[in-house]
């Protein structure tokens, strides 16, 4: 049995991580904005199998509660396995490239937040001695694009983050994975028109499961993401930037 | 963005909204002012229009389970959640879906809402008979529980409703014990529609039945069949379904459905090897859902999509129905790979339920101009025989082919109008049959 600590877990890809752990009897802790939710959220990973599931509300932007929450939940926990970062939001680009404001919000929802939580994540598991770190970044993150390049440049902060988080873990038993999925049919992204390249959450869950069973250091979801985004990074910029993507 | 369903025809310009909560689907009704065409839509697996309109939430965010009674097989869940994931839960545990249609990729508001049944229907009847109460969120804003002895009427309105009196938040199931997840089954092969018809009679004591018929085959070979017989395997063995390997990955050129290759095809599947003492066991996916092992399966009839055509013949009429409707295809030539036949058992109290004590035959006809004429023509057949089409096939139908064949409209619409439910919500296909 694992004890894992799911963040942003009302988020589509963190329920369906949860429910297939539920599915292998692990104790889970919860934390995401709405209590309501997490509520409900609680009782479906029961009936499929969890061996127990607390939560509690956390808004990743109040950086200053972040302490006090992950204290909690490894009291409750006794000890983490598996602390799985799942939460962010799409921003709307337009509105960033306008107002800073704007892109300073999604910087902090999308990467300080992140940078916070692993801070104390990352100590915590070095008292520890052993256990993962999985955090959700995104394809975005590998090359700047016009459509969305706040997203990306925020989740590839995050990127830089633990690769080089992982180094200094690796020397004390924690493995951190990177997992960037590619396009994926949640709420967040309800209002897209979807095309052949989108995944189900469910989908992408199982490649999580799968890449941090394995110890995988990036996991792209699905898999051929990696291939596609090699192609996107090795085009010059000559060309790259008059492209509209 | 462009919406369709699983028939791909017709394809629509849509609104799509993905609400997170109950919360989050009122507040996206409540300046209803410029909203007048609202449809919850599932996984789209209707095959026509039902699940189409200016304004379409999908409710697939809304799938938690709720509650399940380990001794009574009970089971309350948001109605995003799949058959899959009921089954992908409970199967293993013992506990099987009474009812179930041939995908499990359906949600358990849309199979309410279609009032789906399986091979099972002649013993068990259809989905919605064995909910044992559901929420409805009305157009009011306010949620109702319903249930055959509590609001009955608005119950049997909406198990079959199409999602036209309000959107189905969640609903309680009763599941059922079974001995075995695995299925023995039985083939016994048929010259002609006569022959299957004695055989689905003498065999109407068999937990699952079901036969593929051949639906170019003329003369003295009319309607010829292979009858599928199951049981539960009483192994004590369980075994959740499995996603499958296979997938089309786009369009396939629509010309190589002809009536030439449709009608080897049928020729060839129907002289498949069969003994009819054999007992074949058959895990659960591959019986009940075999076409779920190929993803996107509705990818080979063309960008064009296509038309399923399912209707019921009352039994007295059966036999010369759908001789007549079989009579009709095979002269115009338009075959399908997969034609069923199946006996049904009695109709249900739900206003606009599909299934009546008869014979259903379902067709799947390639999209092609020549083919809306040729529905119309067996239409008429089916109204000389008494029949219906099933609105979750439904594509194409007129608004007087629905109020002849479905007698209950009248206080359907009534019931809509009562509740304020025809000012919201409307889907392509109920403003097509004029509800």
């Amino acid at each position: 049995m694992k004890n894992i600590l799911v963040i942003g877990a009302n988020s589509a890809i963190a329920k369906a991580v949860s429910r297939l752990y539920a599915e292998e009897h692990c104790r889970l802790y919860l934390l995401a904005r709405d209590s309501a939710l997490l509520a409900q959220l609680k009782q479906d990973l029961e009936i499929r199998g969890a061996a127990e599931v607390d939560f509690a509300p956390l808004d990743v932007t109040h950086f200053s509660l972040h302490e006090a929450v992950l204290e909690q939940a490894l009291d409750t926990l006794g000890s983490i396995d598996l602390a799985i970062l799942c939460h962010g939001s799409l921003p709307d680009q337009a509105r960033c490239a306008e107002h800073f404001d704007a892109a300073l919000e999604q910087f902090n929802v999308n990467a300080l937040s992140t940078i916070s939580l692993l801070t104390l994540l990352g100590n915590q598991m070095i008292a520890q001695g052993r256990g993962c770190i999985a955090v959700v970044t995104s394809v975005a993150g590998d090359r700047g694009r016009p459509s969305n390049y706040v997203y990306g440049a925020a989740k590839g902060m995050v990127s830089q983050y633990l690769q080089g988080l992982r180094g200094r873990l690796y020397r004390h038993g924690v493995h951190v994975v990177d997992i960037r999925p590619g396009f994926v049919d949640t709420p967040m992204t309800g209002h897209l028109p979807k095309g052949a390249l989108w995944s189900s959450p469910e989908r992408i869950a199982r490649c999580i499961v799968e890449g941090i069973g394995r110890k995988r250091h990036t996991v792209y979801a699905p898999g051929y993401w990696r291939l596609i985004m090699a192609v996107v990074r090795a085009i010059p910029d000559t060309l790259f930037k008059r492209v509209p993507l | 963005m462009k919406l369709h369903s699983w028939g791909r025809y017709p394809v629509t310009e849509s609104r799509l909204h993905v609400p997170r909560s109950r919360d989050a689907i009122d507040r996206l009704l409540r300046p209803a002012a410029d909203k007048a065409a609202v449809i919850a839509r599932g996984l789209g697996r209707s095959y026509g229009d039902s699940a189409l309109a200016d304004d379409v939430v999908q409710m697939l965010a809304l799938d938690n389970l709720q509650s399940f009674d380990e001794d009574t097989g009970h089971v309350r869940c948001a109605a995003g959640v799949s058959l899959a994931t009921l089954l992908q839960v409970f199967l293993p545990r013992g506990w099987m879906l009474p009812a179930v249609p041939g995908t499990r990729f359906v949600t358990v508001g849309g199979a309410i809402a279609s009032d789906v049944h399986g091979k099972n229907h002649h013993g068990a009847g259809t989905f919605g008979d064995h909910v044992l109460a559901l929420s409805l969120l009305q157009a009011s804003g306010e949620i109702v529980q319903c249930s055959p002895t509590l609001n009955a009427d608005l119950f049997n309105a909406t198990c079959g409703g199409m999602g036209l009196t309000g959107i189905i938040v969640d609903a309680t199931l009763a599941l059922r014990r079974v001995p075995g997840s695995a299925i023995v089954q039985q083939t016994v092969r048929t010259a002609n529609l006569q022959e299957v018809f004695s055989r689905f009679e003498e065999h109407s004591g068999a937990t699952y039945s079901v036969a593929w018929l051949d639906c170019l085959a003329r003369g003295d070979a009319l309607g010829r069949s292979l009858l599928y017989l199951g049981e539960h395997a009483e192994d004590g063995g369980y075994l959740a379904p499995r996603s499958g390997a296979l997938s089309v990955p786009c369009n396939a050129p629509a010309f190589l459905l002809n009536r030439y290759s449709m009608g080897a095809f049928n020729a060839l599947y129907y002289q498949r090897r069969t003994d009819p003492l054999a007992r074949q066991r058959i895990e659960a996916d591959s019986y009940f859902f075999p076409l779920d092992g190929i993803s996107h399966w509705n990818r080979l009839y063309g960008a064009k999509g296509f038309l399923q055509y399912q209707c019921v013949i009352p039994q007295d009429a059966a036999l010369s129905g759908i001789t007549r409707l079989l009579q009709a295809t095979s002269a115009a030539g338009k075959g399908s790979f997969l034609s069923v036949l199946k006996k049904f058992g009695a109709a249900n109290a739900h206003w606009l339920s599909f299934p009546l004590h008869g014979y259903t035959l379902a067709m799947d006809f390639k999209f092609e101009r020549s083919l809306l004429p040729f529905l119309e023509e067996l239409d008429g057949i089916v109204l000389d025989h008494g029949g219906r089409l099933y609105l979750a096939k439904d594509a194409r139908m007129s608004a007087e082919t629905f109020r002849r064949s479905y007698p209950r409209w009248e206080d359907f619409q009534a019931l809509r109008l009562a509740s304020g439910a025809d000012g919201l919500f409307n889907s392509r296909q109920s403003q097509r049959l004029g509800l």
